[in-house]
This record gives structure tokens, sequence and C-alpha cells, in this order.
């Protein structure tokens, strides 16, 4: 009888910390705390309300050369917006970070879930698993390339020579689109199967004892005790990689120039080209400000979404 | 029976993990013509050249030590503004604080590339252009949000009894700060400084539009490098593998430092 007073005990215990935690937590109103945050504002507006201003400052101009520009409001916005490219390119960057986020958060959860608790294997695995986020990311570009070329990748050459799989990710589209997620997959998985660790070793083992008393499955024990209670992380390891690979530029830049054609053209290197490469600095800064909005736009919604979805879930 | 599969699946994914990299260390100890003319699991002719013609050669190895300057100062600089900041979110209400804090997030998701231009013309503006110093401020634009928003995660772990207590013992706010605060929340400390040494440390758009020569880092060189002598993949692989070395030597001595941040369960 006990055991399921337990269970009911331990989620309610959870309830009233959160409650109780809400009222501790509540803040000492203090507006000179603003000196401390200070030192964080000059640095970051330094870096970013400038050359944001200047952005907005080319969307709205026609810079001919130093000096000569004129007016233009905006005739870049439409320009950039009726843009076939930029559509392309927008839809292949939502098709790429959705699938980046539904193969790898699932698989980071499970890794996560399959770490050593203790032991010298707790130290291994983290040093293994965060290797590839230290990677340079034009190296990880060069790491694919070189392992994955036909002629002599082990990628590329067991499958041509011994499976007798045609590939090749310069000249096909699709095997181009393959090795790109391959790559994001094996260099950014890493970091949701971090977060989600350190999300699961927080959760006091008295949880887990009592699922244990109450004789909950694996399955429930993941459903109501473990998922809920990474959230928090779930939440950062989720906006990060939907950010993260919506910006991404540097690893398929190396591994394919956005080729072969387009095919793998996403909306950074896409707006590389025209900034930095044409120069074309007033479509370039619309392109930006669009670019800009659009991240903002998702990583707010999705952020609303989530803490909604946590609180209703929990349990 | 359950752990046993959890175990070879991890190890399965482990050697997935290396593979690529091993694939590039066994290029990296064969010369470009051995590569080319024969496929081998393993370097049959082990040669060292690739990696003498980096070290014996200023305009490569210069590339690591501009890129661990401007890294390291990026650290040093995000920590010290984010720390007290941190402090003011999780212990403070101010006003606009929430504002504030998602303002910060915001530039985290700002595009590298949005920046790239302005941030060429703002630095050769005050004549930056080419310092190490340069490429440190422009990664603080994503690397003091993302700072400030780890610790504050940790700081708020810390019960505010303990602010309490020692404010009432007469201690002033910085040395309670230093002395007792940080002190208290060292691994997330380490945990942040292990995500500004990275995210600082794999960029390479703005490091290397903000570079010529003097602070050219060593991802920058590579890329040149490529056009320049028509792939030479030995010593592209070998250059590529010493790049990986700073961050597995980094992330060797934060291990036990990372084991317990992650076991308090923030990141």
């Amino acid at each position: 009888m006990w055991v399921s007073v337990l269970g009911v005990r331990v989620s309610g215990d959870h309830f009233n910390l959160t409650r109780y935690g809400g009222l501790i937590m509540e803040k000492w109103p203090n507006n000179r705390a603003w000196l401390l945050v200070l030192p964080v504002f000059v640095i970051v507006a330094f870096s970013a309300i400038i050359p944001l201003m200047t952005v907005i400052n080319y969307s709205v101009q026609d810079i001919f050369g130093p000096g000569q520009s004129v007016f233009v409001g905006t005739e870049w916005f439409g320009q950039m917006l009726g843009n076939e490219r930029l559509h392309d390119a927008l839809w292949r960057q939502f098709l790429f970070s959705g699938l980046v986020l539904l193969i790898e958060m699932p698989l980071g959860i499970l890794i996560a879930l399959a770490m050593p608790k203790k032991g010298w294997g707790v130290p291994a695995s983290l040093v293994t698993i965060a290797l590839p986020l230290l990677i340079p990311w034009n190296t990880i570009g060069t790491i694919w390339i070189i392992f994955t070329r036909p002629d002599i990748g082990l990628f590329g050459y067991g499958m041509n020579k011994l499976l007798g799989i045609p590939f090749d990710h310069t000249a096909t589209s699709l095997d181009a689109w393959i090795t790109v997620m391959l790559m994001e997959v094996w260099h950014w998985t890493p970091l949701v199967a971090l977060l989600a660790y350190a999300g699961l070793r927080a959760i006091p083992e008295a949880y887990y004892q009592a699922a244990r008393i109450d004789g909950a499955s694996a399955w429930s024990t993941f459903l109501y005790i473990q998922l809920p209670k990474m959230r928090g992380v779930l939440t950062i390891a989720f906006l990060l990689r939907f950010m993260d690979s919506f910006l991404i530029y540097a690893e398929p830049f190396v591994l394919t120039g956005g080729g072969p054609g387009n095919a793998t053209t996403f909306l950074s290197i896409y707006l590389v080209k025209i900034a930095l490469l044409q120069f074309d600095l007033g479509p370039g800064g619309a392109f930006s400000l669009i670019y800009f909005v659009i991240v903002l736009l998702f990583s707010f919604i999705f952020y609303q979404a989530l803490q909604r979805v946590g609180k209703g879930g929990t349990v | 029976m359950k752990g046993k599969k959890k175990f070879v699946g991890l190890i399965i994914y482990f050697i997935l993990l290396v593979i690529p990299i091993y694939w590039m260390l066994n290029m990296s100890l064969r010369s470009n013509a051995d590569i080319l003319a024969s496929f081998s699991l393993y370097p049959e002719n082990l040669t060292f050249m690739n990696y003498r013609a980096i070290f014996t050669d200023p305009s490569w190895y210069m590339g690591y030590v501009n890129a661990i300057l401007y890294v390291v100062l990026n650290t040093v600089i995000s920590l010290g503004v984010a720390l007290p900041a941190a402090y003011a979110f999780s212990r403070y209400q101010f006003v606009g604080d929430k504002q504030m804090f998602f303002w910060l997030l915001t530039n985290r998701m700002a595009p590298a590339a949005v920046f790239a231009l302005p941030f060429f013309q703002l630095y050769s503006t005050f004549g930056l252009l080419d310092t190490h110093i340069a490429v440190a401020l422009a990664h603080c634009l994503f690397n003091v949000p993302l700072a400030v928003w780890i610790l504050e995660g940790f700081m708020s772990g810390v019960p505010r009894e303990i602010d309490e207590t020692a404010f009432i013992d007469g201690y002033s706010f910085p040395k309670f700060f230093i002395t007792i605060f940080i002190p208290l929340i060292r691994a997330g400390v380490g945990v942040t400084a292990f995500f500004c040494f990275m995210f600082s440390w794999v960029e390479l758009l703005l490091a290397r539009t903000l570079t010529v020569t003097d602070a050219k880092p060593i991802s920058a060189i590579m890329t040149r490098t490529i056009s320049a002598t028509g792939l030479d993949y030995g010593l592209l692989a070998a250059a590529g593998i010493l790049t990986i070395v700073p961050g597995a030597a980094v992330i060797w001595f934060v291990r036990n430092h990372m084991a317990k941040g992650f076991a308090l369960g923030r990141v």
C-alpha cells in the first residue's frame, strides 16, 4: 500500500518543490543590478548594434561606391522577397533543419540513456562524445571530403567498389544531401547527447527508487520521470540545434560548395555569395534582415511552445 | 541483458564516431602520391613528411598560435563580463531584465554571415583589423550570451540563503562574489569556459573575414591552401589532425570537471 503512496508522494513532492521553488526564487527587486549587467551590454552592443545599424543602412540604399548612394526605400526587400533562388534556399533550409531535429533529438537522448552513470566509463564516454564538437567547422568538412570521396574515402570507396552502389557527392544532388546529413548528424548529435546526459544526471536517485518500487517499466520511467525532468536541457538543445542548423555555413561550404548545382546552397551560403562575393550590399543587407527575422521568429515560437508543452506535460 | 545491449549500442556509436577521424589520421601519415596510387585501410608506407612540412613553415604553424591566442582572449573576456551579469539575472529583478535577457539571446541567433561585412568595416574603422583582439571581440557576440545563459542556470541552483548570510556577516559584494560565490559554482565556470573555448575555436567565417595575415587562424589557412596547392590530401589531412589536438587536449583536462558539472545537471 505505502508503495503506491510513495509513488504519489514523490510526484506530489515534485509539484510542491517547484511551487516552493517558485516562492523562494522570487527575486530581490534592485535596479542597481544594471551595473552588473552593464559590461555585458557594452561589449555585446558594440558587436551587435553597430553592425546591425550598418546592415539596415545598406538595405535601404543603392550604393555605387564610397560616398555615392541613393535612398531606395523597400525596393531591395521587395526584390529579395520575390527572389526565386532565395525561396529555394529557404525551403532547402527548412527541410534541412527539420531533418536535423528529427534525427538528432531522439538519437541524442538514446545515446544519453545508454551512457554509463559511474566509474571510469563516464569521463571516457564524455571525452569521446565531445570530440567532434571541438573540431573546427571547416576541418569537419575536410574530414568528410576525405572520408566520402569515391577514390580515396573509406565510405565512398566502400559504397562504390565493395557494395557496388554508385555514390559521388560532387555529382548527384541526393548523394550530396546524404553526405551533408551524415556529416551534420555525426557532428552535432553529441551536443544533444551531452545536454540530455546532463539533464539525466540531475534527476535524484529517489525518483528511480520510487519508480522501481512501483514496478514501472523502463518506458514509463522514461516517459513520466526522465523526459519531464529533462525538459529544460532539451529545450536548450532543441533551440541550439535549430538555430545552428539554420545558420550552417562552413561545413557544407567546404564539403560541397553549395553544389552540385544549387542542391546544397543553404541560406548562409547564398547570403555570403551575394554580400561578400558579388558585393551587392543593398540586396545583401535586405536578405540579412529577412534571414535574421525568420530565425528570431521561429526561435521565439519554439521557445514559447516548448515552455507550454513542458508545463502541461509534467506529472 | 538489457545493460549489455545498451553497452554494445554505445560501443558501435563510438566506433562510428571515431572512424572518420581515424581515416583522416590514416591519410595524414601517407604521401599524396601514395594516397592517390593505392587504397589502403592503414598507412603501409608510414611517413611524417606532412607534419614536418607544417612544423617547419611559419605560415602554417603560426596559424595555430593565432587561433589559440584569440580563443583564450575570448574565453577570458566572455567569462569576465558574463559572471557578474549572470549573477544579476539570477538574483535580482530590475527594469527590463527579461527583455535584456531575450535581447542577449537574439545575438546568439544572428547569422554570422549577416555580420561578416559590417564587422569588417567596423573593425577597420577602429584600426583593429587583423588583430587577435578583433576576432576575440567579434566572437563575444555569440559567446557572451551563451556564457550568461549557462552561468545563470548554475547560479540559480545556489540557495540564496548563502548570499544573505554572507551579507549579514559583513562581506562586501566583490569579496563575497570572488571568495565565496564563484568557488561554489566552479564546475559551472568550467563548463562555461569549455563552451566558450569550443565555439570560438571552431568558428571560421568571422575569423577569416577579420584577419589578413598577422592573426590568421589555422582553419582559414587550410582553406586557402586547398585552392593554392591543388589539393594535397596528405598535407590537408595533417593540418586537420593538428586542429583537433588543442580541442582534444582541452577536453582531456576538463574531463573530471565536466563529469562533475554534468552531474549537477546544468549545462
